[in-house]
């Protein structure tokens, strides 16, 4: 046997799995890092300008590269700052509270056939409850504040993520019913075959559903009434400074980039070719595999910073229409087609 | 049948794909902004910057004392004392211009019957300390010897107009 694999089954199992972890958390960081440079650049781009590009790395520009270390950096070693009549305790677990679950969620995230740290048969049910809890970090931040903005960014997100869960989590039971399964690598399974097999033709409605329910969830512009710069300063967390804040941003997009990684795994077919297998046979990189993965996850990723660029903010009052008047009545409709579908074996996608 | 089609178009949200057509397109479009220390945007010879006081081509300062400027600079920028000179010509001892307090707005060098007093097309400037921002006379004639050429060609290229 390999000495490397030999090594590996020697430890521990804690050790194995935190190492795992560690395998999955810091790439995960890396890319929240360079997904906030992207969206400069590309918000500058759409709005025809060049954004960042003078941060480099050793006297070098590379195209303002270094910028999100260089503003990592900054953070770290900014003042914390607890304001007065706040309570401290909730003050400070506000932001641990939201990065958790963030991270938590990706324990059941498949990034390849087999390859998953925690492969439980209630994934899909693990994702729907971690991507809930994150508003409690919001609510706590606000509330803990004492302040009156902060306070009015939680209750606004408060009753903005809970009306959009339920869109969120109707979109996913058509997607079960559809996979018949709550195992994420067990959907992607269900996907098989080519580009027009994959969930989001038979699931169209429910993959828009589901995606504009996860900008709402994520508290991303056009639904950012939360942070709602214009009206009341940064929302929920006007009173954060330093390294708390940091952990909000980090927490916002690390779901972001959870929330396109789960669009790309149940409608888009996860690592699978959009080729039919027949046809890529032996050609490289054009196979299944973790690259397809990448590639769809940064095609969703990409939507989230064009939707910022491109959208002005909903009315609130908006919001809370689009969340129940219309997302959920299509959600539900969609599920019934969907379990017909299911039922008489429809050829091509349910036989 | 108008409310059929507008339900219709916002059900498979027209306008919102439109919108993203039209920042896509701007994704790809040509960036206006000029990366300024190693780009420069054009400066019109009317630009009014730096003040600067010239002198005659023989070398004489220009300036012959008339306070036109001072009794026109708005903000009361420009403080000037004279006495005669030993050769009976008269000229100034001290010509201040206070760049905290000027408005740039140029009336000095329209008042100046000489052309003594001109506006330069120097925008970079700056000031470390309390008291830098004193223009005095010896400064201002340094800033006319510095950039004399180039103050005669912006002159000469308005001489009809003004």
């Amino acid at each position: 046997m390999n000495p490397l694999i030999e090594l590996w089954t020697a430890l521990p199992l804690v050790i194995q799995i935190v190492l795992k972890i560690v395998a999955i958390m810091l790439p995960v960081m890396i890319l929240v890092a360079y997904y906030t440079y992207a969206e400069r650049k590309i918000i500058g781009f759409m709005q025809v300008r060049n954004g960042p590009n003078r941060v480099g790395f050793f006297g070098f520009r590379l195209w303002g590269l270094g910028q999100p270390i260089a503003d990592a950096v900054k953070l770290m070693f900014k003042e914390i700052v607890i304001p007065s009549g706040a309570n401290k305790l909730l003050f400070l677990i506000a932001p641990m509270l939201s990065i958790g679950p963030a991270l938590a969620a990706w324990a059941v995230f498949p990034f390849d056939a087999g390859i998953v740290l925690a492969d439980i048969n209630a994934g899909l049910l693990y994702i729907l409850a971690m991507t809930s809890l994150g508003v409690y970090g919001v609510i706590i931040a606000g509330w803990a504040s004492n302040s009156k903005y902060a306070f009015l960014g939680a209750i606004r997100s408060a009753a903005q993520i809970v009306s959009y869960e339920i869109a969120m989590g109707f979109a996913l039971v058509g997607v079960l019913v559809a996979a018949g399964s709550l195992n994420l690598g067990d959907i992607v399974a269900a996907q098989q075959g080519s580009l027009l097999h994959w969930f989001w033709l038979p699931l169209l409605p429910l993959f828009l559903v589901y995606f504009i329910s996860g900008v709402a969830e994520t508290n991303r512009a056009p639904f950012d009434v939360a942070e709602g710069e214009s009206e009341i300063v940064a929302g929920f967390h006007v009173e954060y400074s330093g390294m708390t804040f940091a952990v909000f941003f980090l927490a916002e997009y690390a779901n972001m980039i959870l929330i396109s990684g789960l669009s790309a795994l149940m409608f888009l077919g996860g690592w699978l070719s959009p080729l039919p297998a027949a046809w890529v046979d032996g050609v490289p990189l054009l196979g299944d595999g973790f690259h397809w993965l990448l590639t769809k996850t940064f095609f969703f990723m990409f939507l989230f910073l064009w939707f910022r660029a491109t959208f002005p903010r909903y009315r609130y009052d908006q919001i809370m229409r689009l969340g129940w008047k219309v997302f959920i009545p299509i959600t539900i409709v969609w599920i019934v087609v969907v379990a017909v579908m299911k039922v008489t074996a429809m050829p091509w996608w349910f036989n | 049948m108008k409310a059929i089609t507008n339900y219709i178009r916002s059900l498979f949200l027209f306008e919102l794909l439109k919108g993203l057509g039209l920042t896509g397109s701007y994704f790809f479009a040509r960036k206006f902004t000029l990366q300024y220390p190693e780009q420069k945007a054009p400066v019109s010879p009317r630009f009014r910057g730096l003040h600067a006081l010239r002198r005659y081509p023989n070398g004489e300062e220009r300036c012959i004392a008339c306070k036109l400027c001072e009794a026109v600079c708005p903000a009361l920028a420009i403080t000037i004392e004279a006495e005669p000179r030993d050769d009976g010509s008269r000229r100034t001892t001290r010509y201040d211009i206070d760049l905290f307090k000027c408005i740039y707005c140029g009336f000095c060098e329209e008042s100046c019957p000489v052309d003594s007093i001109v506006e330069t097309r120097v925008y970079e400037y700056h000031f470390e300390n309390r008291g830098e921002q004193i223009m005095t006379k010896q400064m201002l004639l340094d800033i006319g010897d510095k950039y004399e050429e180039q103050l005669a060609a912006d002159r000469a290229v308005q001489a009809g107009v003004r």
